[in-house]
Parts: structure tokens; sequence; C-alpha cells
């Protein structure tokens, strides 16, 4: 087994298209892989849940980063299809359908959104995108708060628990796992595209759309194709949070949501798969730790809490500024910079 | 016999700017065939024509029998077109390899249930593919470089690097935009030797823009003249450069030929 190479080694075309170019990867990913596997064992149903949120944020995240990071289309719109992936899921469990057919569903639904709301991109680039994305998250949001207003009050859609063969999976531990797999898949999907003429033809029509078009790539039909992708990743990740939370309304898909895609891919790293799913997890936990915080403060000052709540959005935007400025290439970066260190030492020159 | 290229009366204008006037021009399958002009002659706005990036507003562009005038470029460099940039416009932030890799795009087929599976075809399809590109790499003499991010590479390798890539089309034309502006001399004669390369080994016809008149009567069999959009001379090198106007085009340019 090799621990980690300091050269270039290999002897076949294929080694060198490999995910893991050591075995030292492979073998941590089998490890937190097995870790995760066994969180709800020993975890809190609440940290099981906090671990839930995680990884369809991870989904989430990774599919913007196909679409913003790596094809260089920026959206303000992901929320909403997460938001259409998760109703599409509540009336598709509703109907009778089974969780493992209603998520690609609920994620072909979001896919279809997504190529049609990505049409302004043959055209218009840049901010003028951002606007044009805009349009999709307000169209759409719009569309929900029609829907959970429909036949009068408000009513919230809910979400029937996903069952496996007559076995509930639960949302405070069982469902857990669809979650996992779902993440893992969808990050190895996404790890795979970025080896492929798919990926490549995403890469460079954000490096240079005019010479990705000589090259005999068709741009509108690939931009297209990443928003759909992108979008599909968005669905899935809104069936989850579906499942997950038991209920669908419009207040979870605004545009706020959009934008904490953004700050996730930021601060991960634009791009880099590894750096969505770093990006992911930050974004998901400051919040939680920060109102865990908040709850522990206000019990030893009571009658501060309101303010410790307010803070809590300032904090939060604080560290995200302080990422920006600290680590303008994302975590995934700065992870590159410490292997490589450890790949050379104690020799370095 | 038809010609593999033929340009028909083609006209291009921007605003009151007529670029390419009436342009007539023709390429036989194998040969290499040099445009020149002073700056400005309308060039470059020719071989945006000819991959599709203008649209002319009138005349017929016809490669290989079909017609190609106005379609867009990924279009036409499926037909087996393709181009290297006078600016260079490589994928910066990308490695040597992966520039080339990108650029097999349209020989690698598969879809893209096999590229997020990565199994099988996918897998196959893209070692076949960088057995390609390490020829490639090999003909240009890129193999140092392969790992290098482009945009770190001095100028000359970079234009090496925009013909190797579009090499990696393995076209029927290559439009190749001033080669070797800019070069050193040893690294324009690497690159006269890789042009005539190409056209020998591998048959391929090429449209070499070149200002450089010398250059161009040791590579091409025949020569166009382009001048305020209009081609002014045409036939053999040694030939052109004997005509009036073509001395008057180029009447104070250094780049003239007094023979
Ligand atoms: N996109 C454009 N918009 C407006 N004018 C253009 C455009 N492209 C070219 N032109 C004009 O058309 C004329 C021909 O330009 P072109 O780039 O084809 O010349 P060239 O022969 O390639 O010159 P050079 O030797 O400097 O590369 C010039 O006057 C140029 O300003
Ligand atoms: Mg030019």
């Amino acid at each position: 087994m090799q621990f980690s190479a300091c050269g270039n080694y290999k002897t076949r075309y294929v080694d060198e298209a490999t995910i893991f170019p050591n075995d030292t990867g492979r073998v941590l990913v089998a490890v937190l892989l097995l870790f995760l596997a066994t969180l709800p064992l020993w975890l809190s149903p609440y940290l099981v849940f906090v671990f839930t949120l995680i990884g369809i944020f991870i989904v989430g995240a990774v599919g913007l980063n196909i679409l913003t990071g790596s094809t260089g289309q920026i959206s303000l719109g992901h929320s909403a299809f997460m938001g259409l992936g998760a109703y599409a899921t509540g009336l598709l469990a509703q109907a009778g359908l089974p969780f493992w057919l209603a998520i690609p569903v609920a994620g072909a639904v979001a896919a279809a959104a997504g190529a049609f709301f990505g049409i302004p991109s043959l055209r218009v680039k840049g901010l003028y995108l951002a606007l044009a994305t805009l349009a999709a998250q307000v169209i759409l949001q719009f569309a929900f708060n029609l829907f959970d207003s429909r036949g009068g009050g408000t009513s919230y859609l809910s979400v029937p628990q996903a069952t496996l063969g007559g076995l509930v999976l639960d949302r405070e531990r069982l469902f857990y796992y669809v979650v996992l797999v779902t993440a893992v898949l969808a990050v190895f999907a996404a790890l795979n595209l970025f080896r492929t003429r798919i990926g490549r033809a995403f890469t460079a029509i954000r490096d240079n759309d005019r010479a990705a078009a000589a090259m005999g790539i068709n741009v509108f039909a690939y931009k297209l194709l990443s928003f759909s992708i992108s979008a599909f990743y968005a669905g899935v990740a809104g069936a989850l949070w579906a499942y997950a939370s038991g209920v669908v309304s419009a207040e979870r898909f605004t545009l706020l949501l959009s934008v904490e895609y953004l700050a996730m891919i930021i601060v991960g790293g634009l791009g880099s798969v590894l750096g969505s799913i770093l990006g992911a997890t930050v974004i998901t936990v400051l919040p939680e730790g920060l109102r865990v915080a908040a709850d522990y403060m206000s019990q030893v000052l009571p009658q501060a809490t309101h303010l410790f709540l307010a803070m809590r959005f300032a904090v939060f935007g604080l560290i995200i500024v302080g990422f920006l400025m600290l680590e303008p290439q994302g975590l995934a970066d700065r992870w590159r910079v410490i292997k490589t260190y450890f790949n050379t030492w104690p020799f370095r020159y | 016999m038809s010609h593999q290229l033929e340009v028909a009366g083609l006209n291009l204008s921007f605003g009151g700017l007529r670029a390419l006037v009436d342009v007539n021009l023709h390429v036989d399958a194998g040969e290499l065939v040099a445009v020149i002009g002073p700056n400005g002659a309308g060039k470059t706005s020719l071989i945006n024509c000819i991959n599709g990036f203008y649209r002319p507003q009138a005349g017929t562009i016809t490669f290989e029998g079909y017609n190609i005038t106005r379609q867009p470029p990924h279009v036409i460099a499926g037909r087996g077109i393709a181009r290297a940039f006078q600016n260079v416009e490589l994928f910066r932030g990308m490695t040597v390899l992966e520039n080339l890799t990108l650029a097999r795009h349209l020989h690698l087929r598969y879809g893209v249930a096999h590229a997020l599976a990565y199994y099988g075809r996918a897998q196959a399809e893209e070692a076949a593919n960088r057995r390609f590109v390490e020829e490639i790499l090999d003909f240009m003499e890129l193999e140092p470089y392969r790992h290098k991010v482009v945009g770190t590479l001095a100028y000359g390798i970079q234009k090496r690097v925009e013909m190797a890539r579009a090499l990696c089309l393995e076209p029927k034309l290559l439009l190749l935009d001033e080669p070797m502006a800019g070069m050193t001399v040893a690294e324009k004669e690497d690159m006269a030797r890789f042009i005539m390369d190409v056209n020998e080994e591998r048959g391929t016809s090429i449209i070499l823009i070149e200002h450089d008149l010398h250059v161009v009567m040791d590579l091409s069999s025949r020569v166009y003249v382009l001048n305020f959009g209009q081609v002014i001379a045409s036939g053999r090198p040694a030939e052109v450069a004997r005509d009036p106007r073509v001395i008057e085009a180029y009447l104070g340019d250094e780049a003239g030929v007094a023979s």
C-alpha cells in the first residue's frame, strides 16, 4: 500500500484519471463513511438530524457548484429549484409513491425547470444572468406561496414518512441513511463528471466560451445541461428535505437560501466538489452552533436572550466575511496546501 | 473537380466598415494556402467567417460540398474545420493536457449517464483518448509542459499549445491565424517545421495567415493577398511577390519582399 506519492509513478492512463491518487485517500474515505454509518447508534437524535441537514445541503451545494463554480453561470434560483423538488416530493409521497422513486422524479422535475430558466444564459452573462435567475426564484416562490394558500388560509403540505418494505424510515434515525447514501452517490457522480467530456466542456465554457465553441462544444446546449444537472441536484436535496422535515412550506425556499448556497460554494471553494462538502458543512453547522451557544449564554444571562438571537446573524455574517478575506480560494484550497505540505514532508524544496 | 473549401463572393461589414469585399478563395484537399496582408486587411475576419464566429452579409462558404455559411461554430468544427487563434485563447486555468483533452470533445461519444457513473464505455474511451493526446503532445514537442497550467507558460509555448489543441480535433482543414507572431527566430523555425509536418504527414489542408512574406514563400503552394478587405492578388508565392499591387500594399512595411 502506498501512503502518498511525492512524484508521478503512474504507468497507465487509466490510473491518472482516478479519483483517489493513492490508497491513503481511499482508506480515509472508507473510515469516514464507516464512522458516518455508525452515527445514529450513539449520537442524540438532534445531532443526527444536524448531520441529516448537512447531507442534504451537501447535495444541493455540489449541484450549485457544478453550475456556478465549474460552468461559470451564476444562479440566484437554486433555492427555488430545491423548493420545487420538495413540493413535488410532498405531492408524490401523498400519492403513495415510494421514496426511492419520488426522490429521482422530484429531481427530474427540478431539472426540467432548471433547463427552462437557464434559457436566458444564451444571451446574458454575469450580473445580468444573476438577475434572470433571480426571476426564476421570484416566480417559483410566488407559485409556492399560491400553493400554500390554496383554498383560503395557509395550509402546509405534509409529507408522510418514507417507508421501505414496511419499515418506517423515521426522521430521527433511519432516514439519515437515505440522506447519507444519496449524498455519497451525488458526490461521486460529480467527481466522475469532471473527468469526462461533459465536465470538461463545462469548465471550458467557464474559461472561454468562444474557444469552447471553436472546439466543437455546443455552448448553449451544455449551459442548459449544466443548469439541469445543477437543478436536479437541488431537486433531490429538496426531496430529501421534504422527507426529513415532514412539512413543505414556501418559507424555507426564499432568496436567503439561494444566497446561503452561494456562500457555501464560495467558502468551500468554487468549482471544487470537496469545497462544496466543506462549505455546506460549515454554513449548516455555523447557525446551529451559534444557536446552541446563544441558548447556553442565555442560561447565564437570561435577560440577554433576544440580544444573542440577534447577534447570531451578525456573527454568521462576520464569519463569512472573515472566510472571504482570509481564505479567498476556499477551504478546499487550504486542504490542498496542507496535503502538499505532508506529501513532501520533511523534505521541502 | 470541386474544391475542399470554396469561398465565393464573401461580404462582411461592421456598420459602415467593409471588412471583406467580394472575397473569392478556394483550398484543395491537402493544400497549404497562405493569406497575407497588412494590419486590418481582414485576414482574421475571413477566418472568423469560415469557422462561424462572424455571419457574413453575403456570399457562400462551401466545405466538402456542404454549405456552412452562417452555421454555428460547433457545427463547423464538427465538419472538420479547426482553428488556432491569433490572440492566444486557451483555457488559461487548465493544464496543457486538459486543454488538449478538452479539444477531443467531438471524438468522445459517451453520454451523461456514462459520465456520471464513469464506468465501462466512458472509462475505455477516455483511456484511448489519452493515448491520442499523448501523440499530439509528442508531435508538437510539448511533453515537458504536459501538467503545467497554461497561463504560466511562455508566450511561444502557448502559441504551440494553441496549434496542438486545434490538432486534437483531427481536422481536415486547419486555420492558423498568425501562429508565429511574436516568436523568436528559433521558435518560428520550430513552428514552420510543425506546420509543414502536419500538412505533409497528416495530409491536413491548412490556411496559414502570416505577416512575414519569407515564411509564406517557403511554406505555401499558393498565396492570397488581402488589402482593405479585398483580394488584390493570388497565385504562386513567387508570382505574387512580384505583383506591383502587392509591393505597393506592403510599401514601407518591413515585411515587404525585395526580389
Ligand atoms: N468584431 C468587430 N467589430 C468591428 N470591427 C471589426 C470587428 N472585427 C474586425 N473588425 C474590423 O475589421 C477590419 C479587419 O480586421 P481583421 O482583424 O480581420 O484584420 P487582420 O487582417 O486580421 O489584421 P491583423 O493583421 O492586425 O490581425 C479592421 O478594420 C477591424 O477593425
Ligand atoms: Mg488578425
